[in-house]
């Protein structure tokens, strides 16, 4: 027998998973607000530990709200994978005729359209306190945008890698905010240097080639990773 | 036609079993036996392709197959110690998702259908964390069903389901062979099936 | 020469251990020659002083600290693609030696920019690298320690591996061109003085002993892999010294 025809179909799982997770998100609505409230919480925190000077802050914005974003994405990445892996999705997941990084794939984008998405939307509200304006906010959400994105990509790599390891998020947390790194340099270097007047478009333009080669490799490193958590 | 030859497998640094060989033909079942932590889960897991064996080969109507293989994965329905269900949504929306994740898209008819062959239709539209241990064992049974797959790989089908379940498991498993599928069940219950259709595989 | 014949930790066993001492000895030869020519012959240097002779340790150790980690993703990718228990072992058993190659590359950095810079840390993009390169290795060896069956542990630390490979060269490019834009044209901690002849001779010297020490102590810990991966195998039973 030989293998089943879906097994090319790369939409329609894609669609499968994404629709899946979305319904299941908007079904514990009350997860994703504490996420975004955690958010909230950070960027709050942060001016109490730092003298109010307004240029300080100004300063140390942008850094702060991608630190935040990247923080709160990192809370949320366990939800990606743990619940189907824990009731026995993830198996049928993974022996689904469907191409597994399809569904890997749909499973991310719900995630970013749940996580990350409104941490974008949230972010001109959270600026604001930080002094920053104009161009420099629309650079940081740019950012933002095209950033969270490969946060929710990488992070899937570490989320499959994970599953069923002691340590929980902590070990995420070591596991994937290296990679981040790069991420952070431009994304928060871009409303940088749009407050020093310098052109973003270096920063955004590196970050989006980034988006685009985490969408090409990362959902086969994490569906490699999913068939490794099963083994 | 599944077979297996010279089977091995450990976990950890435990050897589970070795040299292991068997053959099942289309329309019969293997009952495998066995105690706790004698490698019957492993076993199928093996068998469904989740996991690779560290000895010894398995074969799918006549081709090798690694773990993942895509001709396994479009012959294979397993049932494994979880019942696949998500507690945020209902029987109904569990058991679509799972038809259409297995590539076979069920109508609502089809659904409704099922549901009734494991006497739960009732409760079709009741999100699956209300749900006792024996019904979500049900639903299980109800997904083999839409799935129309040759092979059914089954981890202890008979665990919570009371007199009504084991019986409507054991219809469906009998309906299964008479169609020419193939059935690999771990159990220490003895099902009530023709015995010339039966071949026993103890472990450890 | 058939290599795969060594690819079984049995017949392995034996050989690494020879390999080992070897290694160990040419690493103590060369260090001794390499820190006398640093510390004893090398001038003083006229702009640096004698702060600068911790390259002599600091560079061996930044280079050995990126060279492990390719050795180990060579590994990982030989793990995951022809399935081999040994190719793992041995990437289980560089992951410490890079990361103290790491942390010795950050420490005699943070003492070569006291006396230059005036400050143990200075996020020059070198030392920043070093450091993500750092947690890079923590990673891999606490996923190690998280993951209970060994085989899984084996190829989700591959996996891991393989990532952070190809993201070592993103994060330096990234972190070099914050630096650059940040610090403007500071000297970088790690632009060597002029080297005169002699101090090269150290350096490549002490790179050496370096390389030789990293073979010995990855081959020696391997030997100490196998023995507790392969427990009740009955060929170690049979060692001498081991008790199975």
């Amino acid at each position: 027998m030989s293998a089943s025809p879906v097994a090319g179909a790369v939409w329609p799982a894609f669609r499968w998973a994404l629709a899946r997770d979305v319904t299941l998100a908007f079904r514990s609505r009350m997860e994703l607000a504490v996420q975004l409230l955690f958010y909230a919480l950070v960027v709050v925190l942060f001016p109490l530990s730092l003298p109010p000077d307004g240029a300080l802050l100004a300063a140390v914005g942008p850094g702060v709200l991608w630190v935040a974003a990247l923080l709160a994405s990192l809370l949320a990445l366990p939800r990606l994978l743990a619940a189907d892996y824990h009731d026995g999705t993830l198996e049928q997941i993974a022996l689904s005729p469907y191409p597994l990084a399809a569904l890997v794939s749909g499973k991310i984008a719900a995630h970013w359209l749940t996580t990350g998405l409104p941490l974008v939307v949230l972010t001109p509200l959270f600026a604001l306190p930080y002094g920053l304006e104009g161009e420099a906010i629309v650079v940081l959400a740019a950012g933002l945008a095209l950033g969270t994105p490969i946060l929710s990509l990488l992070g899937a790599i570490g989320a499959a890698l994970t599953l069923g390891a002691r340590g929980g998020g902590s070990l995420l947390a070591l596991l994937i905010l290296p990679l981040y790194a790069p991420v952070l340099i431009f994304g928060a270097g871009a409303a940088d240097a749009v407050r020093a007047g310098v052109g973003a478009g270096a920063h955004l333009s590196l970050l989006g080639a980034g988006l685009l080669v985490a969408i090409a490799a990362a959902p086969w490193a994490a569906a490699a990773a999913v068939r490794i958590a099963l083994d | 036609m599944l077979a297996a030859h010279d089977l091995a497998a450990r976990r950890g640094f435990a050897q589970l079993f070795a040299g292991l060989a068997f053959r099942v033909d289309p329309g019969s079942a293997l009952l495998v036996t066995g105690a706790n932590g004698t490698g019957k889960t492993t076993l199928l897991r093996i068998l469904a392709g989740l996991t690779a064996p560290t000895a010894g080969a398995v074969h799918w109507n006549g081709a090798l197959v690694a773990p993942f293989d895509p001709s396994l994965r479009a012959a294979v329905a397993y049932a494994g110690h979880a019942p696949a269900l998500n507690d945020n949504l209902t029987a109904g929306e569990n058991l679509a998702s799972l038809a259409a994740l297995g590539g076979t898209p069920a109508s609502d008819d089809q659904l409704r259908a099922a549901l009734d062959t494991v006497a739960l239709a009732a409760q079709r539209n009741l999100p699956a964390r209300v749900l006792s241990q024996g019904q979500r064992r049900r639903i299980g049974l109800a997904r083999l069903v839409l799935s129309s797959r040759p092979l059914w790989l089954l981890d202890e089908p008979v665990t919570a389901l009371d007199a009504a379940g084991i019986g409507a498991l054991t219809d469906l498993v009998r309906r299964h062979l008479d169609g020419g599928g193939l059935v690999v069940a771990a159990t220490h219950v003895a099902l009530d099936l023709p015995a010339a259709r039966v071949a026993e595989l103890a472990l450890g | 020469m058939n290599w795969f014949k060594y690819a079984s930790p049995a017949s392995f066993y034996p050989v690494a251990g020879r390999l080992a001492t070897a290694f160990a000895w040419v690493a103590a030869i060369l260090a001794a020659i390499g820190l006398y020519v640093g510390f004893v012959v090398a001038p003083t240097d006229f702009q640096q002083g004698e702060s600068y002779r911790i390259i002599f340790v600091h560079v061996p150790a930044a280079w050995m600290a990126m060279f492990v980690y390719l050795v180990m993703a060579v590994w990982s990718a030989l793990a995951l693609g022809y399935n081999t228990r040994l190719s793992s072992m041995m990437a289980q058993a560089l992951a410490p030696t890079g990361a103290l190659m790491a942390f010795l590359a950050l420490w005699s950095g943070a003492f070569w920019g006291r006396p230059t810079w005036g400050t143990y840390w200075a996020w020059d993009a070198r030392m920043t690298s070093t450091l993500i390169l750092l947690f890079l290795y923590l990673g891999v060896i606490a996923l190690r320690g998280a993951i209970d069956d060994p085989r899984r542990a084996d190829r989700a630390c591959a996996l891991l591996t393989l990532v952070g490979v190809v993201n070592v060269p993103v994060i330096y490019f990234s972190v070099k061109w914050w630096n650059t834009l940040h610090q403007g044209a500071t000297i970088s901690l790690t632009a060597a003085p002029k080297m005169a002849a002699v101090m090269l001779v150290g350096m490549l010297t002490m790179t050496l002993a370096a390389w030789a020490y990293c073979i010995a102590v990855a081959l020696a810990r391997v030997r100490a892999i196998i023995i507790e991966r392969e427990q009740g195998s009955a060929w170690l039973a049979a060692v001498d010294g081991v008790r199975g």
